[in-house]
């Protein structure tokens, strides 16, 4: 079984009837599970992420929190959230959680780009920017339900997390999942993330937290980046963590169910022209017309 | 073109037409295909080296340009964590993860440079030119003030005109390379990092344990039940190692509680986080001793046997009314004679099993902690009291046998004028709870520098010698009066009390300093070592600066003005010398202190007069050599490429400037030149000694063929030592570090070991060599009774054969010392157990007695009035008009590290200054609602001393504390930022803080303190 896959799945603006490659399908999915209760929200993801993806950013300010870079930015592909929480008791909490892209199994973001192959997801469900095609109209970024992928100014491409694909390609873990030092962050198969997602939360209910759970949002797929929650059943603590992600409806219109109504009416006047041509032939062109020309 | 109406809806069509195709997908085929970004690291070099920054040593992999030809120029492009190294396990901290763009700052030194007196710029200058005047201002200045016979006529040769700071960051190499070119020249004057770090840790665990050492290790940590964080922060300043706190939490269930001043990063992982006021930690260690013997949650067996609390002290100790007996008012120092054991005929310590005596030490404890009640703890803690009895019932979990709780502490307990108290009453608990020895035990202090461990192993402490020995002081005037006085006997009977081998050790250390000019006949030496007068610790040389008595100074990988307390004294201080050398890859704070930056500097450079001389130098990534971790093992590392520019390694600056000083005295003659001329510095090329030679002679030689007491042959002549059980005293071996002794045997490099298997509970013995013998649990014997079953089964370390111990770890115990026998578990003491009470070991008490910091937001101590402050703590009169009051600074503030940046020293790499870009400072809601302030605003903090701006971090985190019926609140100020660097230019926070230390080692009190805040 291979977890490497390197067989593209889907590509943005690509005709579904092409088909995927097929052949070399015993491959499992991958995943990419943030344990948020044991995040000390050191950052050394954020590093390790901009060392090993030759990213620099800009040094910026200090705002008041500990949030640096304040956002995601086209540099900036994975970024720790921190947030002050204190409970009806007055127990204060201290929630941490590294955001970046989710790997949707149903990316948004594919869906709605108009550039063919700028965006891609491999077999084993990473989804990749491929920045040679990308013409930086931006609707990636009203796609993605989790408001990740970020427009560059100095090249207008998008960017984001790549889950490391040039490591898993070769057999390794993603740059964050290796640094992190209270593994916090893991990575394996999807079916292995989830049978340790699932430990944790039951360690996590034995310590009180009766809402501990998993995050891995079922509208969109799922995703190959999943979160195990001390409060799972108010995700939005966590720097306003969507609890019901899903895709624009106008992108999944536009994508999704207008697709085929689409190509319905545009064959439709199409075969309507061929057959007026054919019934009735060309229209004349008249002499008012021919007047004006002058 | 013209376009008609019809024409123009035709083309609009077809353009729609074909739009709409293409998104409906039936475009063309792309010409290229999708392809990710290539894997970067196929073939490229990859060196295996530690991380330079803590004392964790995480493994990691250099990759470098080229395969290791000899045409390709290496260049370290990507660094990751080590997968094999047992403690990282592959883990980087966000430091760590970004050590590439500290190795390519663009602060890095690229090649000699001078800055002229009163000059406003730097020159470049050749190397040669540069130890040239070096070499010739040392040799004036050490001819002019060289000492060589104190008052009293005795020879003391001392140098104390010029002083020299050392890195905790260089490999132990270059410290012994340090520690030689220092005492050749009679300086005193001479600290690293240890002095402002955790030189209390071995004031208060060497003398409760016998070794000033964390006791376990950092992958032990996940044996632990219980984990108390207090006076530290490792979520922050060990992360890698705070994996092990985790693996502790879901893979052992076991509980963590913090208790600090702020809700740090290891309180968001804890189960239980309780507040304390800054400085009153020896209060809350006293409350929980006072509870589990008023509650009777000792380990009672274990206190018995190993510790001394049924000794009986001398009955003219006491205390009363803050004082112990002995205290004289006008040295502020106590005659310690008191607070020791009653000694039967034989000279052994008088003891009584049944604890029953009133003067044993379990009963003189259960009444001096007696005051410290729940409710006291509250009063001067700010503590609440349910948290505290909660903690106190946790902890008291852990005096089952097959229970154990670990303590993680580093600088928030070294770093008060009773610092070494505060340590002292972690080890006290320990021992009460029975939890020394261990497995998941133990009082673990978590050292700071990645080499701070193997330079304090070296001793480069103004009064010590390698191995934990002192320099003699000019009181000690022979070889025989200093071996006396150091070498102690046993306080029990049948004890290791390894110590009594103290003469084999120094005359080993005298072989390997003076070679074959170490004779009987000339006492091995002794007169050439500089011999002390006074402590001329950093707070002492700084103020001796201060008062213009100093000319020159060398800071090797050392930032004076960034590290040491109140900033703009010790820049004034600076500004008096007449010539400072640094030694740095780095461009530091203390290289330009003379220059104008603005606010955060603001100087005049044509007033400062001090000749000032940069020399650039390799970074650990560039050099071969070995550091030791907090866990004191001795890992080996490996250059992955030539150091940048015209930098030279630290080796090859001080083999130039010694030969070139070595040159001049043999040229020119002048004062005391036996000592620069005798010091042995026989390597392959004097000018730049190989690590691999120094590292050999640290381990030590034979050099003559070696009997046992049989007359059975040990080693011949010139071989490596494999121990240090083969030392002699009569000038037979030669080992300049006696702890380092089995490093580098004739087997072959022990520290470059890398066999990770687990011989049990997580010890490895196979990766790289621990110090002592390679023993990973100190005082492991302690894990078994005295009849030796291990008090938990769980927990074996070691057990007895029949006829030797044997385990997953060496034993830390004679092999051969049966169950049962006389001889007790903690062999480095004279008593063989630990101590409750630490007889005249301690300059303020033989037990810890809670003072108010030197700046207190109290009027005084409730407990004793009388004497509100450490009756010891050394305050020199330039600091005392420098302290504040509590009117004119209300708030009480602490300094701290912070996860992102690495002392003074990360912020010179562009990834970390990314992700913690500018100064900022943590105040709690109340106090900043109150002074107006609000997230992200400019403010402005003050002590007497100066004033620092800094963005405030406006939180819950920081809380107001009722404390003595008042309410204090605590301003939170990271150390990290200053005017050099990568990130956004700051204020040394260090400007801040008072300049006054700790009792016992003068480490400053950098943790408590007192400031004003305003809106700036």
């Amino acid at each position: 079984m291979s977890l490497q896959s390197q067989d593209i799945i889907r590509r943005s603006a690509t005709n579904a009837f092409t088909p995927a490659p097929r052949a070399r399908d015993h491959q499992a999915e991958v995943a990419k599970l943030i344990d948020v209760s044991i995040c000390i929200g050191c950052k050394a993801c954020q590093v390790a992420c901009n060392e090993w993806n030759d990213l620099r950013d800009e040094v910026g300010h200090n705002v008041g929190v500990y949030d640096n870079p304040a956002d995601l930015t086209p540099d900036t592909w994975t970024l720790m959230r921190f947030d002050e929480h204190q409970d009806e008791n007055g127990k204060l909490e201290w929630l941490i959680r590294k955001d970046g892209c989710m790997h949707c199994a149903d990316p948004g973001c594919l869906k709605a780009c108009p550039q063919p192959g700028a965006i891609i997801q491999y077999a084993n469900g990473i989804v990749d920017f491929q920045s040679e095609h990308c013409i930086g109209c931006g609707y990636c970024v009203a796609g993605c339900p989790f408001d990740v992928p970020r427009i560059s100014k100095k090249d207008n491409k998008a960017y984001k997390c790549t889950l490391c694909v040039d490591r898993v390609t070769v057999g390794q873990e993603p740059a964050c999942v290796k640094t992190c030092p209270t593994g916090a962050i893991n990575f394996g198969s999807k079916a292995d993330m989830l049978v340790q997602a699932e430990e944790r939360v039951s360690e996590l209910q034995g310590r009180g937290f009766a809402g501990a759970g998993i995050y891995d949002p079922q509208a969109v797929g799922g995703t190959h980046v999943f979160y195990v929650l001390q409060h799972a059943d108010k995700p939005q603590l966590y720097h306003k963590l969507n609890p019901d992600p899903r895709i624009s409806s106008a992108i999944e219109g536009w994508k999704g169910w207008l697709k085929p109504v689409a190509a319905a009416a545009f064959f439709a006047t199409l075969a309507g022209t061929v057959f007026h041509y054919i019934g009735v032939g060309p229209n004349e062109v008249e002499e008012d017309e021919k007047e004006t020309q002058v | 073109m013209a376009l008609g109406r019809r024409q123009f809806f035709k083309l609009c069509t077809a353009g729609a037409a074909a739009a709409t195709s293409v998104s409906l997908g039936f475009a063309p085929a792309v010409a290229n295909a999708s392809q990710s970004r290539q894997y970067k690291l196929l073939r490229a070099k990859e060196t295996r080296n530690n991380c330079t920054y803590c004392s964790v040593g995480c493994g990691i992999l250099m990759y470098s340009l080229g395969d290791g030809a000899k045409n390709a120029k290496a260049r370290i492009f990507h660094i990751e964590g080590d997968p094999d190294h047992p403690v990282s396990r592959g883990s980087l901290c966000p430091k760590g993860a970004g050590l590439v763009d500290y190795i390519h700052s663009e602060q890095r030194l690229l090649y000699p440079e001078y800055r002229a007196p009163g000059s406003d710029t730097w020159q470049r200058i050749s190397w040669d030119h540069a130890i040239e005047r070096i070499a010739r201002l040392m040799k004036d200045d050490r001819d002019a003030n060289f000492i060589e016979k104190n008052a009293k006529g005795v020879t003391v040769n001392r140098w104390l005109s010029t002083g020299m700071l050392c890195s905790s960051a260089a490999s132990s190499e270059t410290g012994s390379l340090d520690q030689r070119f220092t005492r050749a020249l009679g300086i005193l004057g001479t600290d690293s990092q240890a002095r402002v770090c955790h030189a209390p840790t071995v004031s208060a665990l060497a003398p409760t344990f016998g070794r000033g050492a964390m006791t376990n290790n950092w992958v032990d940590i996940k044996n632990a039940n219980v984990v108390l964080i207090m006076g530290g922060n490792p979520a922050e300043a060990h992360p890698v190692g705070f994996k092990w706190v985790i693996e502790a939490k879901i893979r052992n269930g076991a509980k963590v509680i913090v208790v600090d001043p702020r809700f740090n990063r290891s309180a968001s992982v804890a189960d239980l986080y309780s507040p304390i006021r800054a400085g009153s930690d020896i209060t809350f260690l006293m409350g929980v001793v006072n509870y589990l013997i008023s509650h009777d949650r000792i380990q009672h067996e274990y206190v018995r046997a190993y510790t001394n609390a049924s000794l009986i002290v001398r009955s003219d100790y006491s205390f009363d009314d803050g004082l112990f007996s002995g205290y004289d008012a006008g040295t502020r120092r106590y005659d310690r004679s008191s607070w020791a054991y009653e000694l039967d005929e034989q000279g052994f310590a008088k003891r009584d099993m049944s604890l029953s005596h009133p003067r044993c030490v379990y009963n003189l404890l259960k009444q001096h902690v007696s005051r410290y009640t729940p409710e006291r703890v509250n009063e001067l803690c700010g503590t609440p009291k349910d948290d505290f009895l909660q903690i106190c019932e946790i902890l008291a979990s852990t005096s089952a046998p097959d229970k154990t709780a670990t303590f993680l502490y580093a600088l928030g307990w070294t770093h008060h004028t009773t610092g070494a108290q505060m340590i002292r009453g972690s080890g006290m608990i320990q021992l009460l709870l029975g939890n020394i020895g261990m497995a998941g035990g133990g009082v673990n202090a978590l050292r700071g520098h990645s080499n701070i461990q193997g330079y304090t192993d070296l001793g480069l402490l103004s009064q010590r010698l390698p191995g934990y020995m002192n320099l003699p002081s000019d009181n000690q005037t022979s070889v025989e009066t200093y071996l006396k006085e150091t070498t102690p006997s046993a306080q029990l009977p049948g004890q290791v009390n390894y110590y009594q081998h103290t003469p084999k050790f120094f005359i080993s250390l005298m072989k390997s300093l003076w070679g074959d000019q170490a004779t009987r006949e000339n006492n091995w030496g002794f007169d050439w070592l500089p011999k002390w007068d006074d402590s001329y610790d950093v707070l002492n040389y700084s103020n001796r600066m201060y008062e213009g008595k100093v000319n020159g100074y060398i800071a090797q990988g050392f930032n004076p003005i960034a590290a040491f307390p109140d900033k703009n004294k010790a820049a004034e201080a600076l500004a008096k010398l007449k010539f400072l050398v640094i030694i740095d890859p780095l461009a530091t704070e203390t290289s330009s202190f003379w220059q104008n930056h603005g606010e955060s500097n603001d100087v005049d450079p044509a007033a400062i007069q001090t000749e000032v001389f940069r020399l650039p130098s390799s970074c650990f990534a560039e050099e071969n050599g070995s550091i030791v971790n907090s866990s004191r093992w001795l890992q080996w590392h490996w250059a992955g490429a030539a150091p940048p520019g015209e930098a030279w390694h630290d080796g090859k600056i001080l083999g130039h400037l010694f030969m070139k000083l070595r040159e001049l005295y043999r040229r020119e003659g002048g004062v005391c030149p036996e000592p620069v001329l005798n010091m042995a510095w026989d390597y392959k090329n004097p000018y730049d000694p190989e690590p691999e030679e120094v590292a050999k002679e640290s381990n030590g030689y034979a050099l003559a063929d070696l009997h046992d007491d049989k007359g059975n042959l040990v080693l011949r002549k010139g071989q490596l030592l494999d121990n240090f059980a083969q030392l002699r005293d009569d000038g037979s071996t030669a080992c300049f570090n006696w702890v380092f002794a089995g490093s580098w045997t004739e087997a072959g490099n022990q520290m470059a070991r890398r066999d990770n298997a687990d011989s049990g509970l997580g010890c490895t013995p196979g990766w790289a060599w621990a110090w002592p013998q390679n023993r990973r649990i100190l005082y492991n014997r302690a894990s078994a009774d005295p009849q030796g079953k291990a008090w938990d089964p769980k927990r074996q370390i070691i057990a007895w054969d029949g006829s030797r111990w044997a385990g997953s770890d060496v034993p830390d115990y004679p092999v051969t010392a049966a169950p049962g026998s006389d001889v007790n578990p903690f062999i480095m003491l004279p008593e063989g157990v630990g101590r409750l009470f630490s007889v005249g070991a301690m300059n303020d008490g033989p037990f810890p007695e809670h003072y108010e910091p030197i700046e207190s937001p109290l009027v005084s101590n409730p407990l004793h009035p009388n004497v509100s402050k450490s009756p010891t703590a050394r305050l020199y009169e330039s600091d005392r008009a420098r302290m504040g009051s509590r009117e004119e600074f209300p708030y009480v503030a602490t300094t701290y590290s912070i996860t992102e940046l690495f002392r003074h020293w990360t912020k010179h790499s562009r990834l970390n200054a990314i992700i913690q870009p500018e100064q900022f400072i943590e105040i709690g809601e109340v106090l900043a609602k109150e002074k107006g302030i609000v997230q992200g605003d400019l403010v402005r903090v003050t002590t007497k001393r100066g004033y620092i701006k800094a963005k405030a971090v406006v939180t819950k985190r920081v809380q107001r504390l009722e404390v003595a019926g008042q309410m204090v609140d605590t301003i939170g100020i990271p150390c990290h930022w200053g005017f050099e660097g990568a990130t956004r230019k700051g204020f040394l926070a260090n400007t801040l803080t008072p300049g006054v230390g700790d009792s016992n080692t003068n480490t400053p009190e950098y943790k408590a303190f007192l400031v004003n805040v305003e809106k700036a």
